[in-house]
């Protein structure tokens, strides 16, 4: 729990210590797990809470485009690297803006950092360029000076403030994902975390889901997207496959995935994983996955030359999703063998 | 992604800098920071592009009597019919009369500041386009960064 610096008609500013990171949310959980006094990564953190993933749903629409997502749902990897890390977490959401915001100042006056579920549209502190109506944007709230709330959003180098009104807006962002004014906090952790119970349940959620045996998520919903993707001009045109394309890339790419869809996230997690149980068959693991988010990220440049018409540019939409094709059937075998090492990894317990 | 390699070309967010995955020369990963990348820079003003096309569409209808401004601010604020809506908790349809020349003047001034509060805007300059179009020039510039 924060302690509390500074006081007075201004308001609380509670000790807490900013750190940047490539995801928000975990990286969010990983800033309060640490201000709660245990010490984890954001990597752990997003390893632990299951957060790889891979779903494209054509049926899903965001701005008139089928949704491609590299991670599970929002707020999914808080409540799992908590609960598998042995903290204790509470949530709240709120009817009303006026609602939400005293709940917030109550929490800062007894102490207590909390994170918040906001809209990236309505943070002016983002430039305008990259406001766009995203719901699931986390942040941490610390301290409260007056009308200025402080701010530790863990995709800024360093900590910000927002006025009482905008950070309203932002937690009562509406469209899908809606925040509701959603906060949530670390109320109490356990003495002792057993790392390789924790490591395992994220591991084996992580392998589970990218293996179902369904044709739209895991690697099968990779390699479905590659098939639909070699036909995209055909069915829909040069315009709308380009516009299709350039929301795939934006899922992958965008400010929080750490580059390559996540993939180098969960591979530092499978690194930090393998030093903490000695286990050098995760650290393989790590290498190959970080291969596949390369092969990603070329995806990503041939994928932008092409939309853009470049000389350099491939010449179809093809040898793409060929690039995609390939992440898949790599993925495949990845989670394959990790499922069978994190089997191994009980026996040896 | 190796630590030389995570890219610092700058995209559209100026100076503010992300921080990558990337591994360092003895295969250990850290967090680099970038400055972003082409491949972003140009899915991101694609995506202006769009914001810039339906911006000048409304533009344009309301120009010729087809739409009310209200279309030009909700457009611009990246909204359609839909998202608007639920930030004025009222049904599709209504709002989308709302859009029709002149209807939005005549609502009731409650309902017309509901969606100044919206756009943060004096309900007045809800009646007609902005003077300056501002905004509408920062899009443009976005749009074609890369």
């Amino acid at each position: 729990m924060g302690e509390q610096i500074l006081s007075g008609d201004a308001g609380p500013v509670l000790e807490f210590r900013h750190r940047q990171s490539a995801h928000c949310e975990s990286g969010v959980t990983s800033n309060l797990l640490r201000d709660a006094g245990r010490d984890v990564s954001e990597a752990m953190v997003f390893g632990v809470g299951s957060g790889l993933f891979f779903a494209y749903l054509p049926f899903l629409r965001i701005g008139s485009l089928p949704l491609t997502t590299y991670r599970t749902f929002p707020g999914a990897v808080f409540r799992k690297a908590a609960l598998r890390l042995g903290a204790q977490i509470e949530r709240r959401k709120f009817g009303t803006a006026a609602a939400a915001m005293d709940g917030l100042d109550a929490m800062l006056d007894q102490g207590q950092c909390v994170g918040c579920q906001t809209g990236v549209y309505w943070l002016p502190y983002f430039p305008s360029s990259m406001r766009f109506h995203f719901n699931a944007h986390h942040i941490v709230i610390y301290g409260r000076q007056g009308d200025e709330y402080l701010v530790s959003d863990p995709t800024l180098e360093h900590p910000v403030t927002i006025s009482r009104r905008n950070l309203a807006k932002a937690r009562f962002a509406r469209g899908p994902l809606a925040p509701h004014g959603k906060m949530f906090w670390v109320s109490q952790t356990t003495a002792t975390v057993d790392w390789r119970q924790a490591i395992m349940a994220g591991l084996r959620e992580t392998c589970g889901a990218m293996r179902l045996p369904v044709p739209l998520v895991g690697w099968r919903g990779i390699r479905f997207l590659a098939s639909r993707m070699a036909k995209w001009p055909q069915r829909l045109g040069a315009e709308r496959a380009s516009l299709c394309l350039g929301s795939v890339i934006r899922m992958q790419e965008e400010i929080g995935t750490g580059g390559g869809g996540f993939r180098f996230i969960f591979a530092a997690f499978l690194q930090e994983a393998a030093d903490r149980l000695q286990e050098p068959r995760l650290a393989a693991m790590s290498e190959r996955l970080t291969a596949v988010g390369d092969r990603w990220r070329d995806f990503a440049l041939e994928a932008s030359r092409f939309c853009k018409g470049r000389d350099d540019a491939v010449e179809s939409t093809t040898e793409l999703a060929a690039i995609i094709a390939d992440c898949g059937e790599r993925e495949r075998g990845i989670f394959t063998e990790l499922a069978a090492i994190t089997r191994s990894l009980k026996v040896g317990q | 992604m190796n630590r030389s390699e995570v890219p610092q070309s700058g995209g559209l967010y100026g100076d503010l800098r992300e921080v990558a995955y990337a591994v360092d020369e003895n295969g250990r990963y850290v967090l680099e920071p970038s400055l972003g990348w082409d491949a972003k820079g140009i899915a991101n003003s694609q995506f202006w592009k769009t914001v810039e096309a339906a911006a000048r569409a409304a533009l344009a209808a309301v120009e010729r009597g087809e739409a009310g401004p209200l279309l030009f601010y909700m457009t611009i604020y990246q909204m359609d019919v839909a998202l608007l809506a639920t930030y004025v908790s009222l049904p599709s349809w209504r709002v989308r009369r709302h859009l029709r020349p002149g209807a939005f003047a005549r609502l009731k001034p409650a309902l017309r500041q509901r969606y100044a509060d919206v756009f943060d805007l004096p309900v007045e300059m809800l009646d007609h386009l902005p003077s300056d179009i501002q905004k509408f020039a920062e899009i443009l510039q976005w749009a074609n960064k890369f």
